[in-house]
């Protein structure tokens, strides 16, 4: 009998190149980005060392870049610079890349699936925590530091000590009006934002396989909230049709090649994981967060925990500080709580997929008076999409703002920043302090009940607007 | 990278769960694009009041905390994004370790490539590590070599991976090494498929 294997053991034994502890394992395709990338340039050129495969490293514009006036350039000179140094980087190197002005310009974790570069049972990297979002096509994905980044460019390897392996089951059908944002920020409220630390979690279940290729993104790229480095679910034919014939995808012969192998990748039945936890999809609800980590997350349907609920000292402590920085009383009831901003887009939910879920419920109404509301969609590609399907004329209509690609309001690094002490319904994926811009008060929820909630002026539960 | 095998000096306590590397260097620090010169950024949210005035309570503004070598923190300390920025944050302000009953994963390996020492000990002992380090004075000593550490009468034992131990207490530079399985590199490049 054969050996039984989890999907992420057939995909690390297939990249090992040195088999010790740590392994030294080979990486398939190293995205790019601005922010974290300049200091590991700056150290192969203190070394002089070269990029060992500009072939397989791909880079993009997206963490600190404007989304309004681009023609007039960036007027930040610490991100100008950051651009220029990339632009200069990847041009002295070889490597493709993806700048301000192109029309595949994009958010890193967007612009690598929508272009085939992302592929079943490749292990991918980048020096970004949401790197974990590939995982969705059943490869190895996980976000590293600068000092990484240096270290694949120089060798496209890396030494890493083997993950413990979850599976984390959603059981059931997922009921109408409940999301993929709503099925991860469910599992991370139940599991917390420690619960997936050294591991790297399969998702499975039925309702897993009934979701659709950017759904899938969306769960996998918060595994990172959950503590794991990497999220994967197993490519099926969902994923197989996302990726015939775009550029990057094999071709051909190629292409029935990889798709035999990829088909192989899928975990045997009876294989062996080192943890294992349920989620019960069929009783999800759509989901909000209330506090200053992903896992202080709770069902629209609720209100406001009470810190006195919470026996353990640290997690009570931890209640106290998010109720005093999100302004919040115990007892209120969430669609009580009044916004200011709603941000859609992000590398969780700036996809198609996710603006047609949002136009869908805008669609022939108009933003609460106050309420500032804004799309940027998670690439250019996505923004001509979405401008062709005549989405943009929906949102700009109803009074959003409608932008050009990058991360924007996620991590506020460029103007995009939600003032002091104002609340926004963000479809990102951190409600950290600050991190919309300092003093300001994150809801993350799915791209439906940000749309909501920016037509009422309030939180809301989505299912209510059928 | 310098080797490091011994830490000594003062502690500070930061109890709270769940630090994540937004809090220890906001985003609006980094579009710099060097490695260096991060620590008087360190907390900054916490540190400043919005007016960027220090806040009295915090201990980046307490002279009696100036000089300390090792950061006591709560669990999951270093979570969220996967900013090495942060990680030259706390050695720039002077930090040769942090104590800690579980880390971000990608903030422990950043911290493991730079120097700076991440010891897990249960949450018990940290407790304790965190009533000591309320007396700003009180020294602590971390013996990387002998997995130790010692703070009066607290004397632990620590687990580490024989690996990054001996790279640290060699200050060895990983990419340096690497480039010495040239070899083995190719070899497995040579049989990989074409199409990936």
């Amino acid at each position: 009998m054969t050996e039984r294997r989890t999907m992420f053991e057939k995909i690390w034994a297939d990249h090992v190149v040195i088999n010790e502890d740590p392994a030294l394992l080979y990486v398939d395709l190293h995205l790019v980005h601005e922010v974290t990338s300049p200091q590991a340039f700056a150290g192969l050129e203190q070394m002089g060392r070269g990029v060992r495969r500009p072939d397989l490293t791909v880079a993009t514009v997206d963490h600190a870049i404007p989304t309004t006036g681009r023609s007039l350039g960036i007027r930040d000179p610490r991100s100008k610079k950051q651009v220029d140094t990339l632009k200069s980087n990847t041009e002295k190197h070889g490597i493709t890349f993806f700048g301000l002005d192109d029309p595949r310009q994009g958010i890193v974790h967007v612009v690598g699936p929508e272009n085939g570069y992302t592929q079943p049972g490749k292990v991918i990297v980048c020096g970004d925590s949401h790197t974990s979002t590939h995982g969705a096509f059943g490869a190895l994905a996980f976000g590293i530091g600068t000092s990484e980044v240096e270290h694949v460019l120089a060798t496209q390897t890396l030494w890493q000590k083997r993950p413990r392996t979850m599976a984390v089951e959603f059981d059931g059908p997922l009921p109408d009006g409940v999301t993929a944002k709503d099925m991860i920020l469910g599992m991370i409220s139940q599991l917390g934002v420690r619960g997936g630390i050294g591991h790297v979690i399969e998702y499975r279940g039925e309702a897993i396989r009934s979701l659709s290729m950017e759904e899938r993104m969306t769960i996998c790229n918060m595994s990172i909230e959950g503590g794991a480095r990497a999220g994967m679910i197993a490519p099926d034919q969902t994923t197989f049709e996302y990726l015939d014939r775009r550029p990057a995808a094999p071709k051909g012969s190629d292409w029935d090649a990889a798709v035999k192998y990829w088909s192989g990748l899928v975990t045997d039945d009876e294989a062996v994981f080192d943890a294992k936890r349920h989620v019960d999809a069929s009783s999800l609800v759509p989901h909000v967060s209330w506090g200053i980590n992903p896992g202080q997350t709770a069902p629209i349907t609720a209100s406001v925990p009470d810190p006195d609920a919470f026996t353990d000292p640290v997690e009570k402590d931890s209640v106290v500080r998010a109720l005093q920085y999100m302004a919040l009383r115990p007892g209120t009831p969430f669609t009580d709580i009044a916004i200011k901003h709603v941000f859609v887009g992000s590398c969780t939910n700036g996809r198609i997929e996710d603006l047609r879920n949002a136009a869908r419920i805008v669609a022939g109404k108009r933003v609460a008076n106050g309420v500032s509301a804004v799309v940027v969609p998670g690439s250019m590609q996505v923004k001509t999409q979405a401008e062709q399907e005549g989405l943009a004329d929906i949102f700009t209509s109803a009074g959003f703002s409608w932008r050009e690609a990058g991360c924007s309001s996620c991590l506020a690094m460029n103007d995009d920043v939600i003032p002091s002490g104002e609340r926004c319904a963000s479809t990102s994926n951190r409600n950290f302090e600050g991190r919309q811009g300092r003093g300001a008060r994150t809801h993350l929820v799915s791209p439906a009940m940000a749309a909501a909630a920016a037509i009422t002026g309030h939180l809301v539960d989505v299912r209510e607007w059928s | 990278m310098k080797p490091v095998s011994q830490v000594a000096g003062r502690m500070v306590p930061l109890p709270q769960a769940d630090v994540d590397t937004d809090q220890i260097i906001p985003k609006q620090f980094l579009t710099r694009t060097e490695r260096t010169g991060y620590g008087q950024y360190l907390f900054y949210d916490w540190a400043t009041t919005e007016d960027g005035q220090p806040s009295s309570d915090f201990f980046i503004n307490d002279p009696s905390r100036k000089g300390a070598k090792v950061l006591i923190a709560g669990r999951n300390f270093g979570c969220g994004s996967s900013r090495e920025h942060a990680v030259w944050a706390i050695q720039d302000w002077g930090f040769d370790a942090v104590i800690a009953p579980s880390f971000g994963d990608i903030f422990r390996n950043n911290s493991m490539n730079v120097g700076l020492l991440t010891i897990e000990l249960p949450d018990e002992l940290v407790s304790q590590l965190l009533d000591l380090a309320q007396d700003p004075a009180t020294e602590i000593r971390i013996d990387l070599e002998n997995q130790l550490v010692q703070a009066g009468d607290f004397a632990v034992e620590f687990e580490f991976d024989r690996e990054p131990k001996e790279r640290l207490l060699k200050g060895l530079d990983p990419i340096g090494m690497t480039l010495q399985q040239d070899a083995a590199i190719s070899a497995y490049e040579a049989k990989r498929p074409a199409w990936r």
